[in-house]
């Protein structure tokens, strides 16, 4: 089993002693199981979709969410709060009650401590599930071992706000309170990561609030990867047209290590880059629960699975969604975890049916803001390979927009409008 | 090639147990359900600029779907996504979005826009937009109940010639004024 050991101590540590991996017989079972039933764990862009997709197709089958928190914030246009076109996170939070009320989803609120694959139980900090089929779209957790100096302390200094929530509202306050003609530092971490353009984008939205309201700062950003990863062309094209005096893009520039005490980052030892404030987006793994149930591959990030059903190809009856999963060339991007549910659940039913599989069908659609009335899309259709049992972009519906558009910003809007709704309805 | 060696493989039984050999063809709602993240949960949108799809003319999509892949009609998305998908693909998800019941939108419309539109329908687009709008001649698209601010990007695009106006419907926006056409925009919308 691949386990951590900065993850097994979290695992242990977030059970109180009491719900420890292999001791799973001690805690009580929060509700008993009858007939056949999945268990979802997450209650993001995939975790939702697949717990009501299973219902929609199959009414006899129990479905269980499990999410720590009572409500969910969009990753997607977060970056927009921080450039000051969204005065607050409500238009971008989702509540799980309807998802109840409508498909009769059991949405339970805690913790997962545990997964014992062979008992098919889960663990949670209010007790333990049974189950038939799992889904974990769990999202993604942090590489922080590879980040010296960067715990939970350096993070409420410099914030990630690579999850949506208060870390976002941090990052804005900073941004806020920061004296004009300080920089602003954003370091981006090798892909693969959660949302492709999303450094990107938040270099754009951050540029656009301080060329409004911080004359003089500028942007640095810091990115390990060789190249801008993800619509290159176009984020230069807004840069130099928004954004030219602000934006200072610097390629192969891997931090290593933060000082909260100097407000400085480390590029391998070699070179300190100060900033006023500093956005620090850690390497990326798949969630911790992930690896503590030794769901995670060979590159020991990310977990492998069967590109029909998104069953793990290490734990049987285990599917994983979403970011944490190998899904071939799709991004990790929140249309891709919403598209991956609907696989994953239609061959949930249909194998916990005794039916025959379907072949995949997804699509990714995801948009940028590169200005506030200026967007940029990348689409792709996708499909298993069959010979290479992996999952490609369908030829010709893989691209990016053709330059920047207004269009583009509105359909951006009821993107966002129509995903939080399905998840949420 | 791929399908040669796949069928040869099924037919003596190499596959028998893999995944791959016991995966169907992707069905209508697989194929369909991926759009559902910008059109809505079967095709009823919930964001004003994006179009419903839920008990739209299998028709009328099958022709804006050819049209997006053909770059003939004016798109940001969709003229990408549609050339990920073969013609046979298309015709089932266009039949799976015909067969969803009609999505009834709550969006603020004026109530004299409404009944003036409501005047004006019958004798200006009554022969092809049947039925109030709730259904569609040949390929005419549905209109009831589609959000207003998609339909008025739609009419703007005719208007400035990007999207090509059918003949037919081209010969009778021609004599109406702008506040004609969105009165009847706002009646189409309030079609429930």
């Amino acid at each position: 089993m691949t386990l951590d050991r900065r993850s097994f101590l979290k695992l242990v540590g977030a059970g109180a002693g009491a719900v420890g991996l292999p001791l799973i017989g001690q805690a009580a079972e929060l509700m008993p199981k009858s007939g056949k039933r999945v268990v979802v764990v997450g209650g993001g862009y995939g975790g939702t979709i697949a717990a009501k997709y299973v219902r929609m197709m199959d009414k006899s089958i129990e479905v269980v969410l499990i999410e720590r928190n009572d409500h969910f914030v969009s990753c997607p246009f977060s970056n927009l709060y921080l450039g000051g076109l969204l005065p607050d996170l409500n238009t971008l939070t989702i509540k799980y009650d309807k998802l109840a009320a409508n498909h009769g989803v059991k949405v339970v609120q805690a913790e997962v401590t545990g997964i014992d694959p062979a008992a098919k139980v889960v663990t949670t900090s209010k007790g333990t599930l049974s189950y038939d089929r799992l889904v974990l779209s769990p999202g993604i957790d942090f590489r922080l071992d590879e980040m010296k100096g960067y715990d939970d302390a350096a993070m409420e200094v410099m914030p990630h706000a690579w999850k949506a929530g208060p870390q976002t509202v941090l990052l804005r306050k900073q941004l806020e309170a920061m004296k004009p003609g300080g920089n602003v530092v954003i370091s981006i971490p090798l892909a693969p990561f959660r949302c492709p353009p999303g450094p990107y984008e938040r270099a754009s939205m951050v540029a656009m609030y301080l060329k409004q309201h911080k004359p003089g700062s500028k942007v640095i950003v810091l990115d390990a990867n060789p190249d801008i990863v993800s619509k290159k062309g176009l984020f230069l094209k807004g840069w130099k047209k928004h954004y030219d005096a602000i934006i200072d893009y610097r390629p192969a520039k891997k931090v290593t290590e933060v000082d909260t005490g100097k407000m400085a980052v480390m590029i391998e030892g070699l070179e300190e880059v100060q900033g006023a404030v500093i956005n620090v987006i850690p390497p990326q793994k798949a969630g911790h629960i992930a690896h503590a149930a030794g769901l995670v591959g060979a590159d020991k990030k990310w977990c492998p699975v069967n590109p029909t059903t998104f069953e793990s190809t290490l734990h049987k009856d285990i599917h994983v969604i979403g970011d944490s999963s190998i899904a071939g060339a799709m991004p990790k991007s929140g249309y891709s975890a919403n598209s991956e549910a609907k696989v994953c659940a239609t061959n949930i039913v249909a194998l916990m049916n005794g039916k025959e599989v379907t072949e995949m069908s997804a699509i990714n659609t995801c948009y940028s803001f590169l200005s506030a009335k200026e967007a940029v899309s990348v689409t792709g259709v996708y499909k298993v390979n069959a010979e290479k049992q992996a999952i490609e972009g369908v030829a010709g519906s893989v691209a990016v927009s053709p330059d920047l558009s207004e269009v583009e910003a509105i359909y951006a809007e009821s993107w966002l409008r129509n995903i939080l709704t399905e998840m949420s309805t | 090639m791929m399908m040669k060696w796949r069928g040869w493989a099924l037919a003596t039984g190499v596959l028998a147990t893999s995944a791959l050999a016991q995966a169907a063809p992707p069905s209508a709602a697989m194929l369909s359900n991926a759009c559902a993240g910008c059109h809505g949960t079967n095709g009823g949108s919930a964001g004003p600029s994006m179009p419903s799809l839920a008990s739209q003319s299998k028709e009328a999509i099958v022709e804006a779907m050819k049209k997006f892949k053909s770059g003939e009609r004016p798109a940001t998305v969709m003229s990408r996504l549609a050339k990920g998908y073969s013609d046979a693909e298309i015709t089932a998800m266009a039949e799976f979005f015909s067969k969803q019941k009609l999505h009834a939108t709550s969006q603020t419309l004026d109530k004299a826009k409404i009944a003036k539109g409501a005047s004006l329908q019958d004798s200006n687009c009554g022969r092809c937009h049947i039925e109030d709008g709730k259904e569609g001649k040949d390929d005419t698209p549905v209109m009831a109940s589609q959000w207003l601010p998609y339909l008025q990007m739609q009419m703007a695009e005719y208007q400035s010639g990007k999207r090509k106006m059918p003949e037919k419907m081209a010969e009778k926006v021609k004599p109406l004024s702008g506040d004609d056409l969105e009165a009847l925009l706002h009646f189409y919308a309030s079609v429930k």
